[in-house]
């Protein structure tokens, strides 16, 4: 999802970058909230990142014949809620840009927007309209970590087809071109980010229970019967 | 094995077979080059879409070469795996000592009834 340096043509470069600043500059004031309220939950915050900075060097091959990553970022806006994935987000969306040639410092703002923001914003809706179906706990992450996932890809997909319309097709058919290069790469490499967002969570489960119930990720009514796992 | 454990490693496996699978199929046999990047192919997307369009920018550093740039890329994954370690490792050692401090102290006294939760 990573649009490459330069390759946004500066109205839409500054564009996105304006929409994104809000959002990081909101999730810089809950991440630092959360941080000197619950200092204990540190600790959770970098696990949370180091998932997304795992997930996001992965290049995994998929069935279109094309290699791409996950994001890892529907974990964390589980956790601890969109805002504070908008930082950790772009945190790791710039240390791509500056250290690997990958995406850029001119199309860091569309790069955030898509996979720092909509992605996790999406995916912790599915997951707390999931949830409150009374969906099982492991089904409402995988949705939401695949919808983060996946959304995030058809966001980029939409900058680029505003950026490069088709000269006959317009906007749908470029919308088309690039969605066949990266949604569709993506369902796979969405349902392996679901199914490891799945292994955390149930690590997770086992080793902090306390942390997970003060997040509202557990509810408290549900705890009595696992005094064996402590 | 526990159940648990059970499903972690079919987990994993489910994993690395949609990572396997395109592979073993030969899904990319169809292309000239197979498996490059999804964001390599936007950027010859946007070349045809536009042949006109100039990259305006280019990247500051460019790792020279595609062995220091897979270096780099593991050393992310590495970076991130390590502090996922540390922090699973950190909570199972926290738990045990607990558990630990809990049977010394069950010792002098008569155990209770569980149920105190040290959350």
């Amino acid at each position: 999802m990573h649009i490459a340096e330069g390759f946004l043509p500066p109205a839409h470069a500054i564009a996105w970058g304006a929409a994104s600043a809000p959002f990081v500059v909101h999730g810089v004031r809950s991440l630092t909230r959360e941080v000197r309220e619950h200092p204990e939950s540190t600790l959770l915050l970098g696990a949370s990142g180091a998932f997304t900075f795992v997930l996001s060097a992965l290049k995994l091959p998929s069935v279109t014949g094309s290699c791409s990553h996950p994001t890892g970022t529907g974990l964390g806006a589980i956790l601890f809620r969109p805002p504070v994935m908008a930082v950790l987000g772009t945190i790791t969306l710039l240390f791509q840009a500056l250290l690997l040639a990958h995406g850029g410092l001119t199309t860091l703002g569309a790069n955030v927007f898509s996979m720092a923001i909509v992605g996790p914003w999406a995916g912790y809706g599915i997951y707390r309209l999931l949830r409150r179906y009374d969906v099982p706990l492991m089904v409402a992450v995988f949705f939401g970590a695949f919808v983060a996932d996946l959304s995030t890809y058809c966001v980029t997909s939409v900058q680029l087809a505003l950026a490069f319309p088709d000269p006959s097709s317009g906007f749908l058919g470029a919308l088309g071109k690039f969605g066949s290069i990266f949604a569709i790469t993506q369902i796979p490499l969405a349902i392996s980010e679901g199914l490891l967002t799945v292994l955390v969570m149930r690590l997770l489960v086992q080793s902090s229970k306390g942390e997970l119930t003060r997040l509202g990720v557990l509810l408290t009514r549900k705890t009595g019967t696992e005094a064996v796992a402590r | 094995m526990k159940r648990g454990t059970k499903i972690n490693l079919l987990l994993l496996l489910a994993v690395a077979a949609l990572a396997v699978l395109p592979l073993a199929l030969g899904l990319g046999d169809h292309k000239e080059e197979p498996f490059t990047g999804a964001d390599a192919e936007a950027e010859t997307a946007i070349t045809e879409l536009d042949p006109d369009y100039e990259p305006w920018f280019s990247p500051l550093y460019e790792p020279p070469s595609g062995e220091i740039e897979s270096g780099l890329f593991a050393l992310q994954a590495a970076v991130g795996a390590g502090a996922l370690a540390y922090y699973f490792g950190l909570r199972r050692g926290r738990r045990q000592g607990a558990a630990r401090a809990q049977e010394q102290q069950g010792a002098a006294r008569t155990p209770g009834h569980d149920g105190a939760e040290g959350a």
